[in-house]
């Protein structure tokens, strides 16, 4: 390829840029918006403080919705791995005809409607007594993020040779014995990488969690909801720059895994 | 454990699991899928049908009623709008992305990804600070001149299209680019060698590949935008709903359970046939290979 140095490469650059800035400036303008002292949203902030952070953690009731959102995001993080990773080996060493199906469900979450989901969810789990419990929540957080646990382990999984399992097991190992020492180590990276990914995806879940939030038990997403339809406090600004660097340090931490995971199966 | 020295027995060779263990493996995903997914939405089409009494009059009620089918409508618009816009704005950025390297591409890249992975409320706030009557947006078009008054932004749809548009951009770029990844560099050489200029060469090799990844952001930002809550029930006018903020409306305030169902019936069965229509289009896999 020529070096892109006429004039059409620079209208293509130009336009590329005005894009990404329509996709990255209303992220980051939260960051300024913040710090700064005013009460009322306007632009431009001005002056700087902490007190929006302050009032974040002094306040009890945005502190409940965060813990309760960190125990529902780690829960959801341990279920889909152990069950994402029991399905997928499954899928990759099995020979059944489940295996179809179980394609096919897999699919499912991810295209029928949160809405719809939401409030399949929110009728059901009243009748048993789920709605607005850490169980509940991680129930529903648990099919949402299968599929990314899935999609990950599968990728991993499928690059592990399934002579190594074999090799182990002729040599008297059994098939868990095979796994967990042989396969395990080599896709570890993989599955923490889907655990964080299904962490994030459940800490952030919003529309599931607004229609299963009981008066007492609201997460994260659900209060910030609240806030930005009632009066739009700046502490929202502040949650938000502290959410963004959440997602900025598990998206390096998934990238870190990855490459390792890369590493470690290039030199197995 | 018995059942896997069991298994072992019955395939000596040890590759394949046996259909025993590939049932136990399965099972914990059956019934969390069965249990937590299929059974509250079959619950709720029946109740769609069957409530107060069996009877199709809740379908009706979607159609019939000028204001819901305007609805109706308007979801559809909206949705198939963001997708349009979705891709003119995207296209270029993954077509960019696919001939980038090095820290150029790692930048663009990160810029695709990081908003995927964070909050779609934090994205839906900071578009209503934007649109605010004194936010970013009317205070840059009054200090420029271009208006006296600030205009009326928030709470309209333009401003829902918007935001929308922004957060599901990342899934249009994403599968284009997967597309434009896999067409061959020797492609576009071979037809500047056989004397193609750039245009012709983009216009007769390059696109016709891409199409592919083109249909499937396409759906996925289609499909995905049919349903979308958060943006409109935060951003939207109330007189300007879309069926997922008429569904919220009519459980938490008018507490009319059959309708709300036949809502969610129609929303699911539409989006299901389209999913199960171009279902070899949809490659949700590409989304992960993406974020790597």
């Amino acid at each position: 390829m020529k070096p892109p140095t006429d004039r059409g490469s620079l209208v293509l650059g130009a336009y590329v840029y005005a894009v990404l800035a329509f996709i990255i400036v209303p992220l980051v303008i939260v960051i300024p918006m913040s710090f700064s002292q005013n009460d009322y949203l306007a632009f431009p902030p001005t002056g700087f403080t902490l007190k929006w952070y302050a009032e974040y953690f002094d306040s009890r009731q945005w502190r409940a919705a965060t813990w309760l959102s960190v125990q529902v995001a780690f829960l959801t993080a341990i279920c889909a791995s152990l069950i994402g990773t029991a399905a997928t080996y499954a899928m990759v060493r099995g020979r059944s005809r489940l295996v179809t199906m179980f394609q096919i469900l897999l699919i499912g979450p991810i295209i029928v409607p949160h809405i719809a989901l939401a409030v399949g969810l929110y009728l059901f789990f009243q009748t048993i007594g789920l709605s607005g419990t850490v169980a509940g929540f991680v129930l529903a957080h648990t099919v949402l993020t299968l599929p990314f646990v899935v999609f990950t382990m599968a990728a991993a999984l499928g690059k592990v040779d399934a002579n190594l399992e074999a090799a182990a097991m002729s040599c008297g190992a059994t098939r868990f014995q095979a796994f967990r020492f042989v396969t395990l180590p080599l896709v570890l990276p993989s599955l923490a990488s889907g655990a964080l990914f299904a962490f994030i995806i459940s800490f952030d879940e919003p529309v599931v969690s607004f229609f299963l939030s009981g008066i007492r038990q609201k997460t994260l997403p659900r209060r910030m909801f609240e806030d930005i339809e009632q009066n739009l406090t700046p502490v929202i600004p502040a949650i938000a720059t502290l959410l963004i660097v959440l997602s900025i340090a598990i998206l390096l931490g998934g990238h870190a895994l990855r490459s390792r995971s890369k590493t470690q199966s290039s030199a197995g | 454990m018995t059942k896997a020295v069991r298994s072992r027995f019955w395939h000596s060779d040890g590759r394949r699991l046996s259909g025993l263990s590939t049932l136990l493996l399965l099972l914990p995903f059956f019934a969390v899928i069965a249990f937590v997914f299929i059974y509250p939405i079959a619950q709720l089409l029946v109740i769609s049908f069957i409530e107060p009494h069996p009877t199709l009059d809740n379908y009706a009620r979607v159609i019939d009623n000028p204001v819901h089918a305007r609805v109706l409508m308007r979801t559809l618009w909206t949705a198939a709008l963001v997708t349009a816009l979705s891709v003119v704005l995207g296209f270029p950025v993954a077509y960019y992305m696919s001939r980038a390297r090095g820290a150029l591409a790692a930048f663009v890249a990160v810029c695709v990804i990081l908003p995927l992975w964070s909050s779609v409320l934090v994205r839906t706030a900071a578009w209503s600070f934007l649109f605010q009557r004194n936010g970013l947006i009317n205070s840059a078009l009054m200090a420029l001149g271009l208006t006296s008054e600030p205009f009326k932004l928030l709470y309209t749809q333009s401003a829902v299209v918007i935001a929308m548009t922004h957060v599901l951009l990342p899934f249009m770029i994403l599968p284009i680019y997967g597309a434009l990844r896999s067409i061959p560099n020797d492609y576009a050489r071979a037809a500047a060698v056989l004397g193609a200029s750039r245009l012709r060469t983009f216009l007769e090799v390059i696109l016709p590949l891409s199409l592919p990844g083109v249909v499937s952001g396409s759906l996925l930002v289609f499909l995905t935008a049919l349903g979308f809550f958060i943006t409109p029930a935060l951003l939207g006018s109330p007189q300007e709903m879309m069926i997922s903020t008429l569904v919220s409306k009519q459980i938490r305030e008018v507490l009319d359970w059959p309708f709300a169902a036949a809502l969610v019936g129609v929303l699911t069965a539409f989006v299901t046939l389209l999913a199960i229509v171009f279902s070899k289009t949809l490659r949700f896999d590409r989304l992960m290979g993406g974020a790597s």
